[in-house]
C-alpha cells in the first residue's frame, strides 16, 4: 500500500526530503525542497500502520480534497501532493513559527493579549466558512501564527466541505475530534454545523483566560458526553478580573445548543472588537456553575438526547446572520433620507432574520485644524450624536445583542466607513446619498467612493427628485442577491 | 482537458441541443456518449445524426439497449411503451443510420477510464446499476480508475476505497467532485432526454481531466416543445407525462 517510507534524502516528484520536523500520531512532517519551488516548505506523510489503517488513510484523503481548494493568508499553500501507489504526501508552504500549544501551554495569559489572539483565531475561523470549509478538529495545536500576525489553521484531517461528500461520516461510527475542544453536537456525531467550530472557540478563550480548560481532559469518550449536561465553571469565578462582558462572549459561545451560540465567527470576533456594545445577559453576570438540581434536570433532558437541528448548508447559515453596516446621515435636511433607508435595513431584516446591525454616524473632522469636541452650548458633539444615532436605531425594535450604534470620525468618510467595514467583517452596508449634483458628479460622493472601495456588497439609497424613488446598486463579490428594493 | 459524458439522450434532440450549448459553454474539448441514443423521444433520426457527426469528430460512443433493439428488433425486457416507441423510431431511421447504430462497440476504454451503457460486467445483458452492491462486478471485471455508465437515468456516484470496500456517496449538483487517486470510481450519469430522478431538467456531467473533478450539471431545454412532438407522433402519452414529471 505504501512501498516508499519517507527518510532523509529521498527524491520524490523532485521533491527532496530535508530533515524531520515534526512526529505526531497520525503523521511525520518534513523540510523538504524542489528546484523549480524557492519558499520554504514541509511535506506531510501520513504514518500508515501496515494492513489496512482506515482512519489515518481516510482522513488524508480529505486532507487531499479539501485544501487545495482553499486559498488566502490562513490557510497553508498547497505546492504538491502524491497518491498512495509510492508514498502519499501533502507539500505546503512553510509557516515560520510554531503552533500556538506554546502559548497555551503558558496560560493564563494577560487579557489584552488573549482579545488580540483571538480576534485573529476567528477571523481565520471566518475566512474558512467564507470558503465552505468546518474545520471539527480546532485546537491551540491547529493554528499557526505568521511572522504578519495572521493566524494559519491547519490539519483538515476531520474537515468537513460543504460541495464535497463527506468520506468521514460513512466511515466511522464514534464521534471524531479533540476531547477538551468538541462541540457537543460533534459528540452526536453531527458534522455539518459552523457552530461547532465556535465553540471550540469559546472552549480555547475559556483556557487562554483562565488556565483552565472549561470541561478539564476527558480521556475517554463516555466523560464527553457529560458537556451536554454539565456547565463549566465561570471563567470571573477563576479569574475576577475577567470582565462580565468577556465572560458574557465565552459562555455565549460554549452554549450547549447551536442556536444559542454566535451564530458565525464574525458575529463572535464583532462583539471581542466591540466589547462595550457587548449585551450582559445571565451569563455575563454567573458567579458560579449550576447546582446540583439544575444539572440533574439538564441530565434527565439531555441523557436520550440525539441531536440539534442543524442549519440546511453553510451559506445558508451565514446568509441568515449577516453583519449589516448602516451609515446613517443625521443632519435635519436628511431626514426623508434616513427614514427610507430604516425601512431598507428593515426589509433586510425580514430576509436575514439573524442579522446583525451596526449603525455608524461620522464626524467629518478637518484636516488641518484641531476641531472644536463641544457646540456652541457646550453639548458634546460625539454624545449628541450617538444619542441621535440610537433614537434612530431604536425604530428597527432590535434586542440589544442584535444592534450595535457607533459614532466613528474621520477627514475622509468614505474611507473611514470602508475601513469600519473591512475591520468588522461587514457583508453588506446600506447608506442613503444625497441628491444629484454636478459638484459630486466630478469630486465623487461619499456613497460612491464606498461603492468603489469596498469589500462587500453596497446598497445606496437614493430619494429620487421630486418622488421617493429608491435606486439601489450592487457590486460583486456579493454573497446572494439582495431582495429588489420595492417601491411603496 | 474537460470531457462531457452524455448518455441516455433518447431521441430528445430539445434535451440533447441544451446539452451540447452547455457544455461547450463550458469549454468542454471532447464528447462520450454513453448509447441509448434513441428510443422514447419523438426525433431518433436527427439525433442519430448529430452524435455521428460528433463521433467523426473524435467522440467516443458506445451502444445501449434502444440502439440495439432499434436495428435488431426489441427483446422481451421492453414495456409496451418502450416496444412502441422503438418499433416507431426504426421506421424512422435510415439505412445508414441504422447502420451507425450496429456499429458501435459495446465498451470503450480511454486512458484510465471506461465507457458502457450499463453494468461492466457482461455488458450486452444490461444490468442497471443502481446501489453500491450492483456495482461491485463493474469494479471487478476491469482495472480502469474511472467506469462512466448510464441505463438508469438517476446519477449517481460510487467508489471502491483502498481496502476494496465499495459505496454510494452524495453528492451535490453544479460543484466539482475530486475523484480522489486512492480510489475507484463509478459514475452513472443521469439521462439527457428523459430523466428520472424527479427533476425534469437534462442530466449530464463534465469530467475535467486536469484537476481530476466530476461535475454532475443539469440543463433546462424547452420540455413543451418535445411533449408536443410525442403527442403529434401518437406515442404513448405515458412518455410525455415522464418528461413533464421527471420521473
Amino acid at each position: 500500500m505504501m512501498p516508499t517510507r519517507p527518510e532523509p534524502g529521498l527524491q520524490i516528484d523532485g521533491f527532496t526530503l530535508g530533515e524531520k520536523l515534526h512526529t505526531g500520531g497520525f503523521a511525520t512532517i518534513w523540510e523538504v525542497s524542489h528546484p523549480l519551488h524557492r519558499l520554504p516548505m514541509v511535506m506531510k506523510v501520513p504514518t500508515i500502520l501496515d494492513g489496512y489503517d482506515g482512519p489515518t488513510i481516510v482522513g488524508f484523503e480529505v486532507e487531499q480534497m479539501i485544501m487545495p481548494r482553499l486559498t488566502g493568508p490562513h490557510v497553508p499553500r498547497v505546492i504538491g501532493e502524491g497518491g498512495f501507489e509510492l508514498m502519499p504526501y501533502i507539500v505546503t508552504e512553510r509557516i515560520a513559527g510554531v503552533s500556538l500549544l506554546a502559548l497555551f501551554q503558558t496560560a493564563p495569559r494577560p487579557l489584552s493579549e488573549v482579545l488580540e489572539v483571538f480576534a485573529r483565531m476567528a477571523t481565520a475561523v471566518h475566512a474558512l466558512h467564507r470558503q465552505h470549509v468546518i474545520h471539527l478538529d480546532l485546537k491551540p495545536a491547529n493554528f499557526m501564527q505568521r511572522p504578519t500576525g495572521e493566524m494559519v489553521c491547519v490539519d483538515f484531517g476531520l474537515s468537513r466541505h460543504d460541495h464535497l461528500p463527506d468520506l468521514l461520516a460513512e466511515e466511522f461510527i464514534i464521534p471524531m475530534g479533540t476531547f477538551p475542544y468538541i462541540a457537543p453536537e460533534q459528540y452526536l456525531r453531527q458534522r455539518n454545523d459552523l457552530r461547532s467550530d465556535l465553540f471550540a472557540l469559546g472552549a480555547m478563550i475559556y483556557e487562554l483566560s483562565t488556565g483552565r480548560k472549561p470541561f478539564g481532559e476527558p480521556e475517554r469518550l463516555k466523560a464527553v458526553r457529560r458537556r451536554l449536561w454539565r456547565d463549566p465553571v465561570p471563567p470571573r469565578a477563576l479569574r475576577p478580573e475577567i470582565p462580565e462582558w468577556l465572560q458574557e462572549i465565552i459562555l455565549r459561545a460554549l452554549e450547549v445548543d447551536p442556536a444559542q451560540r454566535y451564530q458565525t465567527a464574525a458575529q463572535l470576533n464583532f462583539d471581542l472588537s466591540n466589547p462595550l456594545q457587548v449585551r450582559l445577559t445571565e451569563r455575563g453576570h454567573k458567579q458560579k456553575a449550576d447546582g446540583a438540581l439544575t444539572v440533574f434536570r439538564r441530565w434527565r433532558k439531555m441523557r436520550r438526547f440525539s441531536g440539534f437541528s442543524a442549519p440546511a448548508s453553510m451559506s445558508a447559515q451565514m446568509d441568515r446572520a449577516p453583519i449589516l453596516m448602516v451609515a446613517v446621515d443625521l443632519s435635519p435636511a436628511m431626514e426623508a433620507l434616513s427614514e427610507r433607508l430604516r425601512l431598507s435595513v428593515k426589509r433586510m431584516l425580514l430576509i436575514q432574520p439573524d442579522a446583525r446591525v451596526a449603525c455608524v454616524n461620522i464626524i467629518r473632522t478637518s484636516r488641518l485644524m484641531i476641531d472644536e469636541s463641544t457646540d456652541d452650548q457646550g453639548n458634546n458633539l460625539h454624545v449628541a450624536r450617538l444619542v441621535g444615532l440610537k433614537h434612530w436605531a431604536a425604530e428597527l425594535d432590535l434586542p440589544e445583542d442584535r444592534l450595535t450604534c457607533a459614532v466613528l470620525e474621520g477627514s475622509d468618510p468614505g474611507a473611514v466607513l470602508v475601513d469600519h467595514a473591512t475591520a468588522n467583517k461587514v457583508d453588506h452596508i446600506l447608506m442613503g446619498a444625497r441628491g444629484h449634483s454636478n459638484t459630486r458628479r466630478y469630486l465623487g460622493s461619499v456613497s460612491s467612493h464606498v461603492v468603489a472601495q469596498a469589500a462587500c456588497s453596497v446598497t445606496v439609497i437614493r430619494l429620487g427628485t421630486g418622488d421617493t424613488r429608491t435606486q439601489t446598486e450592487e457590486l460583486p463579490p456579493a454573497q446572494q442577491p439582495v431582495a429588489p428594493m420595492a417601491t411603496p | 482537458m474537460r470531457i462531457a459524458i452524455l448518455t441516455d439522450i433518447h431521441a430528445n434532440l430539445e434535451a440533447l441541443g441544451a446539452v451540447l450549448a452547455d457544455a461547450t459553454a463550458c469549454s468542454v474539448g471532447r464528447f462520450a456518449i454513453l448509447g441509448d441514443i434513441v428510443g422514447y423521444g419523438p426525433d431518433p433520426a436527427p439525433c442519430v445524426d448529430r452524435v455521428a457527426d460528433l463521433v467523426s469528430k473524435g467522440a467516443i460512443c458506445v451502444k445501449g439497449n434502444h440502439d440495439e433493439a432499434a436495428v435488431d428488433g426489441p427483446d422481451a425486457s421492453f414495456t409496451a411503451d418502450a416496444r412502441a416507441a422503438i418499433v416507431w423510431a426504426a421506421k424512422q431511421l435510415t439505412a445508414a443510420e441504422k447502420q451507425f447504430l450496429a456499429q458501435l462497440p459495446l465498451r470503450q476504454s480511454d486512458e484510465d477510464m471506461l465507457f458502457v451503457h450499463a453494468s461492466a460486467h457482461t455488458s450486452a445483458d444490461w444490468i442497471y446499476v443502481t446501489s453500491a452492491h450492483k456495482a461491485m462486478p463493474s469494479f471487478r471485471v476491469c482495472t480502469e480508475r474511472l467506469i462512466f455508465c448510464g441505463h438508469v437515468h438517476i446519477p449517481a456516484l460510487i467508489h471502491r476505497d483502498l481496502a476494496g470496500r465499495v459505496r454510494q456517496i452524495d453528492f451535490p449538483i453544479g460543484k466539482p467532485i475530486p475523484l480522489l487517486q486512492s480510489r475507484r470510481w463509478l459514475a452513472v450519469v443521469g439521462s439527457v432526454g428523459q430523466p428520472r430522478d424527479g427533476s425534469p431538467l437534462a442530466s449530464y456531467a463534465i469530467l475535467d481531466r486536469a484537476t481530476n473533478e466530476l461535475t454532475f450539471r443539469r440543463v433546462p431545454y424547452d420540455t413543451a416543445a418535445t411533449v408536443q412532438k410525442l403527442r403529434s407522433a401518437e406515442l404513448p402519452e405515458t412518455l410525455a407525462l415522464r418528461l413533464i414529471r421527471g420521473r
